[in-house]
């Protein structure tokens, strides 16, 4: 398929939800939200990977996004468990109210 | 066609993500993530990565986003997911957007190699399997190593009881 568009709006695109994810980690408070805003901000890098696989006509991008799937899937769940073992500790899943490890 | 169909997934894709930030209940976030996630695919597809598109909605559509519902929904939580107060949010909006305005047109002015003819059967799931089970045998099976550890290990930090 010859695509009509460039890279560029593709990357562009992606360069906007990388930084709308980087604002919702910054923003929320809520430990469930920051962890959407990382998986947003993986599908960014995973739309350059395709993007650059795409017009480089090398489809080992596509194994790389295989791989950031799998590692996005892993964290969520991680991440998740640990989400419940703060609330059920903490009864909040505010970010900023776990600062155990603050120095 | 396929210039419609990308300001259309561009579009929405930024529309959701924006929602996704600025809903206040968690469970309105997930529903605008698995937006967001619909629209990626579509643009993958546009980009001929069919494997990739079906998966990109298999995966994070289907499963991811079922566990982060479901953890919402377990934790029930009552107070209103907040956001920072607002000196703290001014800072780190003003951070954002210098990030943004930086960084967008720098990513968008990338000489980015134009378009050419594709190789038959890209983006396949023979093509990608194909590359898959050859080139990256290796970091295939310690990605599944890796599944099984975070599988473990979620499972013992959800059933733990700590103090």
């Amino acid at each position: 398929m010859e695509s009509a568009l460039a890279a560029n709006q593709f990357l562009a695109l992606s360069a906007i939800l990388f930084v709308i994810g980087v604002a919702g980690v910054l923003t929320r408070r809520n430990v469930i939200v920051v962890m959407m805003s990382i998986e947003l901000m993986l599908n960014a890098g995973n739309l350059v990977f395709i993007t650059f696989s795409h017009y480089l006509n090398d489809m080992s991008g596509h194994v790389f996004v295989f791989m950031v799937m799998a590692v996005a899937a892993a964290e969520a769940a991680v991440g998740l468990a640990i989400a419940l073992a703060m609330f059920k500790n903490r009864e909040t899943v505010d970010v900023d109210e776990v600062n155990l490890m603050k120095g | 066609m396929e210039t419609l169909l990308f300001y259309l997934f561009a579009t929405l894709s930024v529309a959701f993500g924006l929602m996704m930030i600025m809903a206040r209940q968690a469970i309105y976030s997930a529903v605008c993530l698995i937006g967001v996630m619909f629209c990626l695919a579509g643009l993958f597809a546009l980009l001929s990565a069919h494997l990739i598109a079906a998966l990109q909605i298999l995966v994070y559509a289907g499963a991811v986003m079922v566990l982060f519902v479901f953890v919402i929904m377990l934790l029930n939580l009552r107070e209103k997911a907040g956001l920072r107060s607002v000196g703290d949010m001014a800072t780190q909006l003003f951070f954002v957007v210098v990030l943004g305005v930086l960084f967008v047109p720098l990513i968008a002015s990338y000489d980015a190699p134009s378009a050419t003819k594709l190789a038959e059967g890209f983006g396949s799931t023979a093509g990608v399997g194909t590359l898959l089970y050859t080139d990256y045998i290796l970091p295939f099976e310690i990605v599944s190593v890796l599944l099984l550890a975070a599988l473990v290990g979620a499972v013992a930090l959800a059933k733990t009881r700590m103090r």
